[in-house]
Order: structure tokens, then C-alpha cells, then sequence
């Protein structure tokens, strides 16, 4: 027999994975977050051509599923003529698919925040930008925080499928073992257990600041 | 870099049939997800410990692990146990309970937005239990959470090309086979991408001709 039986060694080798998969989540949530930070300024400016265009973009990314996005990345990349490797171009993939939703929950947060408030600060004599970075964005973030957190779970999550496109992360790594062991209900099974864990973390996280936020309004 | 679409476009037959699949599996899929959901939701509010248990537990399992993984245990998992499905089958069953358990939670808010008191109400001035489970709570619930529900079922819906992982021949499927005959693996994604935008612009705009249809008391005095 050269099958080998699933074993902790293996429960280690997708620990280990587990690595490549927060990797790239933390990646795709801070690249992410500066495209995003982009395209919610866009979004709210006040010039409606880069309004339309921050809008264009947004119905685009969210219109298209992830994995063919990631596709695009994938082969755009290498029309290009760029020999990346796969963390790159998975990278390049999520960091577009994480700033067109991080925009738009960002934008919510900002047009969250009441027009007095605007009115308030351009009585002050403050620009567009000092009202924006002193009175808009720091009560927009407090709203902007819960969701966020949340979609952080559906980043982590979706990493999955850059496994498609050839990284090696969590589910590729279970898929390895499990072409190993003949075993893939107990080898998808402590796949979606360790990914279960990272994410209801999270879920749990983006609850409590949910409450307090709403704790501290009332 | 150029870019031929000329392999891609010769192949529109395909291309059709793999929009249609996407199509028809999703429609399929939401009503099953509709479905679940309505049962979860209801176990989920239901008086009983183990009812509610099994449905926050339900949901939760779903919600926080990767759809691509729940689709490998259905397909690769459940015939270690001696249960064997086709692909089309394991791709049914695995968006069914993905779109379950988002729809529990969507059907859950929209039934809390109603009252105790207003169904007592109707109750009390003689409403029979159908009439006020439709009047009083089933169109304003579901007019609450309309828009939640249906960008949900564009979600699902874009998450279908997942199950092209399984060989199932929907619209992602159908770019694959396409970029291993022309080897312009770039263009047939671009022009998917294409099709999946016209898919869902097409849903949103029958989701606001559907809203507008079922809860016009909503656009009076506008």
C-alpha cells in the first residue's frame, strides 16, 4: 500500500497552509482597504465624472464572481508579460475584488454622517478635505468598523479559490492531502474546521463591535 | 499584449448555453434556498431549544467556511460514505444549503421587524390566522427585507460559477472548455465576465419590476 492514512502529520501540513491563506487575506484586506479608501473618496466626491467612474468600477467588481476575476487577473497578468507567481496575481485578484465592497461599505459610512455636519464645518471655513479628515471620516469609522470586520470573514472565505488558480493555501493543501490519504471527508472536513475557527473569530469580533457602537449611540 | 476574441466569439453556442445553465441553476437553487430558509427561519424563532440550535448551528457552519469547501465534501465526501451523487446533483444540493442559510438569517430579520402587537391586533379584530399571517406578517415582512433578499440571489447566483470546480457545464465551465480549445484563455474570461454583468443587470432590473408589482402601497404619494 503506498496510500498514506490521514494523520496529524497532515492536520500539520494544513496548519501550516493555513499561513499562506491568512497571507494572502491579510494582503487582499490592505491593499484592499487603500484601492478602497480610493474609490469611496471617488465615490462621494464632488466632481460626477470620477463619482461615475468609482460608481462604473463598483457595479463592475460586484457584478462579476470572484473566480472569474481572479481568472482575469491570473491570464491578464501573464498577457501582459509578466511572469508573476500565483500569490501575486491571486493577490492582484482579491485586492480588486476587496476595495470595489470595502468602497462601497466605506462610502455608506461616510454619506452615514449628516449633512449638518458638512454644513457645520464649511461654516468653520474648512476645505473639502480638513472637513472630510477631521469631522466626516473619524465619526464615519465608528459605523464603517462593523461591517468591515465582517467582510474581513467573506475575504478569509473566498481565499479558497485562489486555490483554483494554483497557490497553495488551505484548500489546496487539503486537496494534496487528500489525493494522498483517499480520505477527503475527514481531509475537507478539518478544512472547513480550521477555517470555521479563523472565521467565527471574526464574525464574533465584528458582533461585539457592533453592539458596543450601537451601545455607545444610545 | 493583443487580445483576439475571435476563438471566443466562434464558440456563442456555447457561450448561450453555459449563460442559460447559470441562469436556470441559479432560479432553481434560490426557490430550494427559499425554501430552506423559510424552515430555518422558522426552527430559528421556534420556542424549542434543539429546533433553534440545529438552525443557529446550521447557519453558522455555512456562513463562516468557504462554499468551495462545503461543495468538495458534498462531492468528494459523501461517497466515502456510501452515498453517491452526480455532479449537477452535489451542485444543487451544495448552492441549496449555501443560499439556505444566508436566506435564514435575511427571513429571521424580516420576521422580527414585525410586532407582537400587531398581529394580536388583527387577531382581535377578527382576522382568521391565514389571512393575518399574509396581510400582517408576510408582505410587510418580505417587503422589508426585498432588497437584502434579492441582492442575495444575485450573490448566489454569482456564486454558482464555483460549482464549474465540479465539472458542472454552466457559464464559468463553458470558459474553461473554451480557453483549452483556443488557448485565449484571457479573452474567454473577459467575455464571460461580460455575460455575468448582462445577467445581473438583467435579475436587478426584474427584482425592481417584481418590488414595484408586490409592494406598490410603498411608491404611493411619490
Amino acid at each position: 500500500m503506498v496510500f498514506q492514512h490521514f494523520s496529524l502529520t497532515h492536520v500539520g501540513y494544513l496548519l501550516q497552509a493555513t499561513q499562506w491563506t491568512l497571507l494572502l487575506s491579510a494582503i487582499a484586506l490592505v491593499c484592499g482597504a487603500i484601492l478602497g479608501a480610493i474609490v469611496a473618496l471617488a465615490r462621494v466626491s464632488a466632481f460626477a465624472p470620477l463619482r461615475w467612474l468609482a460608481r462604473a468600477y463598483i457595479y463592475v467588481i460586484q457584478g462579476t464572481p470572484l473566480l472569474v476575476l481572479l481568472f482575469i487577473a491570473y491570464f491578464g497578468l501573464a498577457d501582459l508579460g509578466l511572469n508573476v507567481r500565483p500569490l501575486v496575481a491571486a493577490g492582484a485578484g482579491f485586492t480588486l475584488y476587496a476595495s470595489a465592497f470595502l468602497g462601497e461599505i466605506w462610502r455608506g459610512a461616510v454619506e452615514s454622517v449628516g449633512r449638518g455636519q458638512w454644513e457645520g464645518s464649511a461654516a468653520l471655513g474648512l476645505s473639502w478635505g480638513l472637513s472630510m479628515r477631521y469631522v466626516v471620516v473619524p465619526q464615519a469609522l465608528k459605523v464603517a468598523i462593523p461591517p468591515t470586520v465582517g467582510f474581513s470573514v467573506q475575504v478569509v472565505k473566498n481565499t479558497a479559490l485562489a486555490s483554483i488558480v494554483g497557490f497553495i493555501e488551505l484548500t489546496r493543501a487539503g486537496q494534496i492531502v487528500s489525493s494522498a490519504t483517499f480520505q477527503p471527508l475527514q481531509v475537507y472536513l478539518t478544512v472547513a474546521a480550521i477555517y470555521f475557527v479563523i472565521c467565527s473569530v471574526l464574525s464574533h469580533l465584528s458582533r461585539l463591535a457592533d453592539r458596543r457602537i450601537n451601545a455607545e449611540a444610545e | 499584449m493583443y487580445l483576439d476574441f475571435s476563438g471566443t466569439f466562434a464558440r456563442s453556442d456555447l457561450l448561450l448555453n453555459g449563460a442559460i445553465y447559470t441562469i436556470v441553476l441559479s432560479v432553481v437553487t434560490v426557490l430550494l434556498g427559499l425554501f430552506v430558509g423559510i424552515v430555518g427561519a422558522a426552527m430559528r424563532l421556534s420556542r424549542s431549544r434543539i429546533l433553534s440550535g440545529i438552525a443557529v448551528a446550521y447557519v453558522e457552519i455555512i456562513r463562516n467556511t468557504p462554499f468551495l469547501v462545503q461543495i468538495y465534501i458534498v462531492y468528494f465526501g459523501l461517497p466515502q460514505l456510501g452515498i453517491r451523487i452526480s455532479a449537477l446533483v452535489a451542485a444543487v444540493l451544495s448552492l441549496t444549503l449555501y443560499a439556505g442559510a444566508y436566506i435564514t438569517e435575511i427571513v429571521r430579520a424580516g420576521i422580527l421587524t414585525i410586532p407582537r402587537g400587531q398581529i394580536e391586533a388583527a387577531r382581535t379584530l377578527g382576522l382568521g390566522p391565514w389571512p393575518t399571517f399574509r396581510h400582517v406578517v408576510m408582505v410587510p415582512a418580505l417587503s422589508a427585507i426585498f432588497p437584502s433578499l434579492t441582492s442575495q440571489f444575485i450573490l448566489i447566483m454569482l456564486a454558482s460559477s464555483v460549482v464549474s470546480v465540479i465539472s458542472v457545464p454552466e457559464l464559468t465551465g463553458i470558459a474553461n472548455d473554451i480557453q483549452g480549445e483556443t488557448f485565449r484563455s484571457l479573452e474567454a474570461f473577459l467575455v464571460v465576465a461580460a455575460i455575468y454583468l448582462i445577467i445581473t443587470a438583467a435579475f436587478k432590473a426584474l427584482y425592481a419590476l417584481i418590488d414595484r408589482q408586490l409592494f406598490s402601497f410603498r411608491y404611493l404619494g411619490r
